[in-house]
Formats: C-alpha cells, sequence, structure tokens
C-alpha cells in the first residue's frame, strides 16, 4: 500500500528520467525479494497501467446471464397458512393450484417449477409445497418426508457429482435452498411440531422463519410474540440462516434485519385502490392492510432479504456447508476415508473396487447357501413323498389282503349254504318219495274213508 | 407455465427484483478475486518475458536479458511457475505465468513437449485430487493452466517441425494461442502471407486453437470468434519501455528508423491479443479448461483406473454406468465412481 502511494506520488512529482531512477531502486529491492520469493505464494506487483482485468466480474456476470439462474424454496407450515398466496405475491404473479384439503393421511411434497424473466434474467424457480402438514392427528412423523425430500435433492446431485461422464454446467440444480417456515399466529409461542421439525431441518438447509397471516396478531403482541420465539428456538439450539455480515456493503443492512427476524408477514394478491395508487392490501371492515407498507408488516423486509440481497449467499450456503456436509456424511457412511499421504491416488476407486468385489462376493456366498438350501428342501420333500408312497402301499395292501378274506369268508358262506342247500334238496327227493308211498298206500285208505263218510 | 412474472391479474407490472442477483454475484466475484494461469512456450530470445510484462504492465516475468557467462543454456525443460497478486479497480487477481525456458533450444528436441504435457496433466491431477477428497476445501485452489501462449519466431516462411508437432500435441489438453513473435521484423505484405500460411498449416495438420470451432455456443458467438479465428496468429510486439510519440508516454520499441508503438493497431496486433485474452474471453478461456479440457483428463484418468485385470477397457464404463442406473440404496452399496466439483461451475448455479 505505502510503496503504490509512494510511486504514484513520485510519478506525479518527478519528470520522467527521475522517476525512473527512483524506479530503477525499487526494482532492485522488489526483483530481490522476487527472486526470495520464486515459486512460493504470490507477490503483489503494482500495474503501471491500464491492463482490462476489471472486466472480469462483467464477463463473468454476462456468462451467467446467458445460463440463467436456478433458485428453489420449500414452504413448511400447516395448511392453510397462506403459503401459495405469499409466494404469488412475493414473485408478483398466480402460480397454479388450488387450496389443499386438510384430510391428507401423510405429509407430502409438491413441488412446481415455473420459468421467470425480469429484464434479461432468466429465473427457473421451484417452489415445494408441504402438503397436509400438520393435519394428521399423530403428527410424530411429519418432518420424515421433508427430510427425506431434500436428502433426495442432494443425493440426486450427487450421483451427479459422481459419474464419470457429467454433465454439471448443464445439470438442473433441484436442491432446496431456502426454507421458509411458516409459524402459526397463535401469539404465545412456538409449538412442539415447530421446534421438532425446524431441529431437524437446520442442519439440512437454510430456515428462514415467518410468522404467517400476521395481521391476527397486534403489535404490542408481536413483539413480544417475536422475541419468544427467538428464545425458544436459542434455547433448542435450532440454526436458523443469518444473513451475512461480512461483505461491508450489506453488512449493516443484514444486520438490521437481522434483528427483526422472524418476519411478520401478509399475502396478498388482490389489489384496493389507496389514495390514488392500486396497492395490494387485505381489506376488512375495520380497514385495510397494505402488503407493502412496513408500518403494517414485514413483507417488504423478507422481500429484500430474501430476493433482493442474499438470493446467491442463500445458494453459496447451501452448496459450500449443507451440501458438503451431507456428501462428507454419504461417503463416510459407504466406509470411504480420505487418502493417506502416501496412499495411491483414488483411494475412492480402490475402496469401490474393492467394496463391489466385497459385494459380488456376498451375492455369490449368498447364492451358494440358497442353492444348497434348495438342494436340502429338495431331498426331504422327496424323503417325505416316498414314506407316503410306502404308506399308500401298505394300505393297498392290507386293503387286497382284507378284501380276499372277507371274499373266503364269503365263498365258505356260500358253500356252506350249498351244502345246505343240496342237503335240502336230498332231504326233499326223500320226504318226497315217502310222501308218494304214503300216499299211494294210504290213497287207498283216504279212499276208503271218504267213502265210508259219503255213506 | 406461470404467465410472465410482475403481471398482476390485471395487468400492472411490478418489480420484483430478480436481477438484483447480478449485484450480487458481482459482489461475491469481487470479493472473492479471480485466479489465472498462463504458460509461455517458445525458443529463448523470443521475447516472451517481455510481452508477459506488456501485457499485465508490470515485471511479472523475470527476463534473462543479460545472462552471466556462467549460466548456461538448460540441459532439460524447466518449467517455473510465478504468482503474483494483481488488482485493478476493486478487481483482485491471482495471476500464475509459467515459464518453460529451455524448450527447443537443445540441438535433439525430440519430447520436448513430454515435460510440459506432464506438468499440465499435474495440474489437472492435483485439482482432481483435491475434488474427491471427503473433507474437501470451500474453494479448491485452480492451478489449471488456462491458456498456453506459443511464440512462433518470425521466419516469414511456415511453421516448423517442432512447432506443428507441439501444437498438435497441446491443442488436445490446453488452449494454445499462437503468436508471431517479433513481428516488427516483418512488413506487412510479409506477415498477411505469412499469417495465411500459418493457419493453412493449422488446418492441414488438425490443430485447433484457441478459439476452438467446436466450443462456439451460439451464432453470434460463431461471428465475433470467426473475426477472431481469421486473425491469428497475432502478429506481436513487446516493450516496457516508454517513449514520448506525439506529446504522450507511450510503450514501444525505438529503432534508428522509427518508434514501433505496442499498442498502436497500425503497428502490431498486440492490442488483438490483450482484449482477447484479457477484457473479453478470459472467462471463456477459464470455461473452457473447466469443463471440456479437465473433464477430458477426468474420463480418462477414470477409466483407466477403472480397467483392472480381466475389464477391457470399453467395458469398464458401461459396468460403472450400468451400476449407475441400477444402484439402490443398500446398505454398503457401492456409489458409482468418482466425486468431483468444479469450482468455475459454482458460478452457474
Amino acid at each position: 500500500m505505502f510503496k503504490k502511494n509512494l510511486f504514484s506520488l513520485l510519478q506525479s512529482v518527478l519528470n520522467y528520467k527521475q522517476y525512473h531512477w527512483f524506479w530503477s531502486l525499487f526494482r532492485v529491492h522488489v526483483r530481490q525479494q522476487h527472486m526470495d520469493h520464486q515459486g512460493q505464494g504470490a507477490r503483489a506487483v503494482p500495474l503501471a497501467g491500464h491492463v482490462g482485468f476489471d472486466s472480469m466480474p462483467d464477463q463473468l456476470v454476462n456468462k451467467s446471464v446467458n445460463h440463467g439462474f436456478c433458485f428453489n424454496i420449500l414452504c413448511v407450515g400447516e395448511t392453510g397458512l397462506g403459503k401459495s398466496t405469499l409466494m404469488d405475491t412475493l414473485f408478483n404473479t398466480k402460480f397454479e393450484g388450488e387450496p389443499t384439503q386438510h384430510n391428507q393421511p401423510g405429509v407430502q411434497l409438491k413441488s412446481n417449477t415455473y420459468e421467470l424473466q425480469e429484464s434479461n434474467v432468466r429465473l427457473k424457480l421451484t417452489v415445494v409445497n408441504t402438503v397436509g402438514f400438520g393435519d394428521q392427528i399423530n403428527k410424530e412423523d411429519s418432518y420424515k418426508s421433508i427430510v427425506e425430500f431434500i436428502d433426495a435433492q442432494f443425493e440426486a446431485y450427487l450421483q451427479e457429482e459422481l459419474k464419470i461422464k457429467r454433465t454439471l454446467h448443464s445439470y438442473h440444480d433441484t436442491r432446496i435452498h431456502a426454507c421458509l417456515y411458516f409459524i402459526a399466529p397463535t401469539g404465545h409461542s412456538l409449538k412442539s411440531l415447530d421446534l421438532v421439525t425446524m431441529k431437524k431441518l437446520d442442519s439440512k438447509v437454510n430456515i428462514i422463519p415467518i410468522i404467517a397471516k400476521s395481521d391476527a396478531i397486534s403489535k404490542s403482541e408481536l413483539t413480544k410474540f417475536k422475541i419468544k420465539i427467538t428464545s425458544e428456538l436459542v434455547s433448542n439450539g435450532v440454526q436458523i440462516y443469518q444473513f451475512p455480515t461480512d461483505d461491508e456493503t450489506v453488512a449493516e443492512i443484514n444486520s438490521t434485519m437481522n434483528g427483526h427476524l422472524p418476519f411478520a408477514v401478509v399475502g396478498s394478491t388482490e389489489e384496493v385502490k389507496i389514495g390514488n395508487k392500486m396497492v395490494k392490501a387485505r381489506q376488512y371492515p375495520w380497514g385495510t392492510v397494505q402488503v407493502e407498507n412496513e408500518n403494517h408488516c414485514d413483507f417488504v423486509k423478507l422481500r429484500e432479504m430474501l430476493i433482493r440481497v442474499n438470493m446467491e449467499d442463500l445458494r453459496e450456503q447451501t452448496h459450500t456447508s449443507h451440501y458438503e456436509l451431507y456428501r462428507r456424511c454419504k461417503l463416510e457412511e459407504m466406509g470411504f476415508k480420505d487418502t493417506d499421504p502416501d496412499c495411491k491416488p483414488f483411494s475412492l476407486q480402490e475402496t469401490y473396487e474393492a467394496k463391489r468385489n466385497e459385494f459380488m462376493g456376498e451375492l455369490q456366498k449368498k447364492e451358494e447357501e440358497m442353492r444348497q438350501m434348495f438342494v436340502q428342501r429338495v431331498k426331504e420333500k422327496e424323503g417325505e413323498l416316498k414314506e407316503a408312497e410306502k404308506e399308500l402301499h401298505e394300505k393297498f395292501d392290507r386293503l387286497k389282503k382284507l378284501h380276499q378274506d372277507e371274499k373266503k369268508k364269503l365263498e365258505d358262506k356260500r358253500k356252506s349254504l350249498d351244502d345246505e342247500l343240496n342237503m335240502f334238496k336230498q332231504k326233499k327227493t326223500a320226504a318226497e318219495l315217502l310222501l308218494n308211498q304214503a300216499q299211494q298206500a294210504g290213497g287207498s285208505t283216504t279212499l276208503k274213508r271218504d267213502k265210508e263218510r259219503k255213506k | 407455465m406461470a404467465p410472465s412474472p410482475g403481471l398482476l391479474l390485471n395487468g400492472a407490472t411490478r418489480y420484483v427484483g430478480i436481477d438484483a442477483i447480478l449485484e450480487q454475484m458481482r459482489r461475491k466475484a469481487m470479493k472473492q478475486g479471480f485466479e489465472l494461469n498462463i504458460m509461455v512456450v517458445g525458443q529463448s530470445g523470443l521475447g516472451k518475458s517481455t510481452l508477459m510484462n506488456t501485457l499485465f504492465k508490470s515485471k511479472v516475468s523475470r527476463k534473462s536479458a543479460q545472462p552471466n557467462p556462467e549460466e548456461k543454456i538448460p540441459q532439460t525443460i524447466e518449467i517455473k511457475s510465478i504468482s503474483h497478486d494483481i488488482e485493478e479497480k476493486g478487481v483482485r487477481m491471482k495471476l500464475a505465468v509459467i515459464d518453460t525456458p529451455g524448450f527447443g533450444d537443445q540441438i535433439n528436441n525430440e519430447n520436448c513437449w513430454q515435460p510440459i504435457m506432464k506438468f499440465i496433466n499435474d495440474q489437472y491431477e492435483a485439482y482432481l485430487q483435491e475434488e474427491i477428497n471427503i473433507d474437501r476445501k470451500k474453494r479448491i485452489p485452480d492451478s489449471r493452466v488456462h491458456c498456453c501462449i506459443y511464440f512462433i519466431p518470425p521466419t516469414g516462411h511456415c511453421l516448423r517441425p517442432l512447432d506443428v508437432e507441439f501444437m498438435r500435441r497441446l491443442s488436445k489438453v490446453v488452449n494454445i494461442v499462437p503468436v508471431i513473435a517479433k513481428a516488427d521484423t516483418l512488413t506487412l505484405e510479409e506477415r498477411d502471407d505469412f499469417k495465411q500460411t500459418i493457419r493453412e498449416e493449422l488446418r492441414a495438420n488438425g490443430i485447433d486453437v484457441y478459439p476452438q470451432k467446436e466450443f462456439d455456443e451460439d451464432a453470434e458467438d460463431r461471428l465475433i470468434n470467426d473475426k477472431i479465428r481469421e486473425m491469428i496468429p497475432f502478429a506481436v510486439v513487446g516493450s516496457d519501455q516508454e517513449y514520448q510519440v506525439n506529446g504522450k508516454k507511450i510503450l514501444g520499441r525505438k529503432t534508428k528508423w522509427g518508434t514501433i508503438e505496442v499498442e498502436n493497431i497500425a503497428h502490431c496486433e498486440f492490442a488483438y491479443l490483450r482484449d482477447l485474452l484479457i477484457r473479453t474471453h478470459m472467462q471463456n478461456i477459464k470455461d473452457i479448461t473447466g469443463s471440456i479440457h479437465y473433464e477430458m483428463y477426468r474420463v480418462r484418468r477414470l477409466n483407466e483406473s477403472n480397467a483392472g485385470p480381466g475389464l477391457a477397457p470399453g467395458q469398464a464404463p458401461t459396468l460403472v454406468s450400468a451400476h449407475t442406473n441400477g444402484q439402490t440404496k443398500v446398505n454398503g452399496g457401492p456409489p458409482n465412481g468418482m466425486a468431483a466439483q468444479c469450482e468455475v461451475l459454482t458460478h452457474e448455479m
């Protein structure tokens, strides 16, 4: 810094020759330092004229403009808190969708993507709504589907990053950049559902808590409510998104806004004539709440912070903190470690190969086991079947024997019956014979008797 | 799709403020600063260091104008990289000038491009290593060579075999910008003829120098780049001495028959080179390095380590990608390849 000032001073005061002499003195000095630091670190070198790389930010911005931007907002809150209306109001457009019913069986996330354009900036905006949040009787699992959704977006990006042939620059980034958490305007404190959900989300996404439908709370109640909410968040260790204060241009406004969190907002898409202008407002019999009036609600603050000042920072935080955390956890979970200094490069690749072999080995083992089990079962079944067959044979034999016995008995009986019959026949013939004889002998007597009777 | 924003139901337009993101981006870029790595390749005595100093208007390169008698021509090519922090109107840049003394100076110059290619690939490797770390830095330091300026001696005839060989090999891994050095030895007609010959030879040998035809994004780009392609190689003159011409102090070379003004486009094409490199195409150069050359290196490297015994090199990628498609969230199931994060691309998010 000192050297630079000295140079400019010299330049202005001395003429060329003298300046050159002074410069040669310094040149030796600089060269000395130069040689000492050659190859290590960077030397600050003053410029003697306009080089032109101050157009770099412009080049960068132009390229981004050609490419377009994307921004993804997640709205978490109970049904009926005005999430869709607020989105409409923020982006000055009517997004599709009708109000959802209150009888959803579980929490679902519905995401819609819209292409907005303002002057030469194209924005791909994705709004994700939690449908059915807070409507169930048992709300223990409400936060799970939200966390799963956020993780799924990180996972998709990670997959793309890990591919061999990848197209990161044309990838549509679906990771959630900002989460607007809608707090119901009870005026008392945060609900336990809110605390639990926010605690689960704070390490995964930038949370901006807002008080919805805040025209239901009076000003004095509002300050107390805000204080209560912030103290509850702090005491429960919930990390909400803090607007960055390291850049001087925006440090001041951001730190003031940090003090106004959570923002008390009112959303409306209807316009009312106030004075001679049409403004967005909600009309009541007792007055009109103007959305863009800073005395009425914090909507303007929210819009400033979310869109006009910190959109880029939100995206950066998502990418550098939340996504990196997810990536680290996911890769460690899968068992990867960073390379040791003397390890071969691509330990990820090697570990992957090793894991793949392991996996295949396991698969094969399992296959073997299954095959063996199958063989065993077949054997058993065969044994059983054989047993059954034997039994059947035995039964058959038994039955056959029985049958034969019966048959024999019947034969015997028949035989005896036949014998009887024969005997009977014999007797019968013998009896007949006797009868005939008797008839012949006694026929005459019968005749005589009959004759006697007749006389 | 929603109707265009700013249009409320009754047709009145309102300002949302989406375009403020440009300003936010600019702020972020200014805070982070930029990095640029330029390599200069050419025989000794062609004015490489002088040109670098002229380009960046400061002593970024140490000239060996008065070599000590004890200093010998190096036996092998050395690669020397020197970094500088320069600042202009609040924009900070970390500039690294990579010098290659000894290139083309030996009697037998076979394989003189190998150390240079190795250096370039080493930088890609370092970046890749950092990228696939589990615990990686917020901003990966970018030491990849963005641009290689190749100095063609002003013979006036045609390209030498060394030039052709070198450019052919290196145009595949890095952006090459050929320049005709010490162009004040050529008259304007000689210069045009020489350029024509060079362009034809480049085309005949299939050498794709920057700006490459295949990376033109749209018609507008192509128009601009076609104009540039008509002019390469730029005939440049470098100087860091100032002289008085018509009452103004300008950089130039003073000779007995006149003063050659470096920044006068009637005298030499230094201004075009500077504009191309710094004022208009710097971001584009960095992008092509990051998203095309680096990605090609990455694909090649990953396929190499993928192809093990029993796996044909052609099979490996499909195996991995098949695994990609079929991956389920099985606990302990392997992922599908390498992690990577291109820092340049974060700007495009």
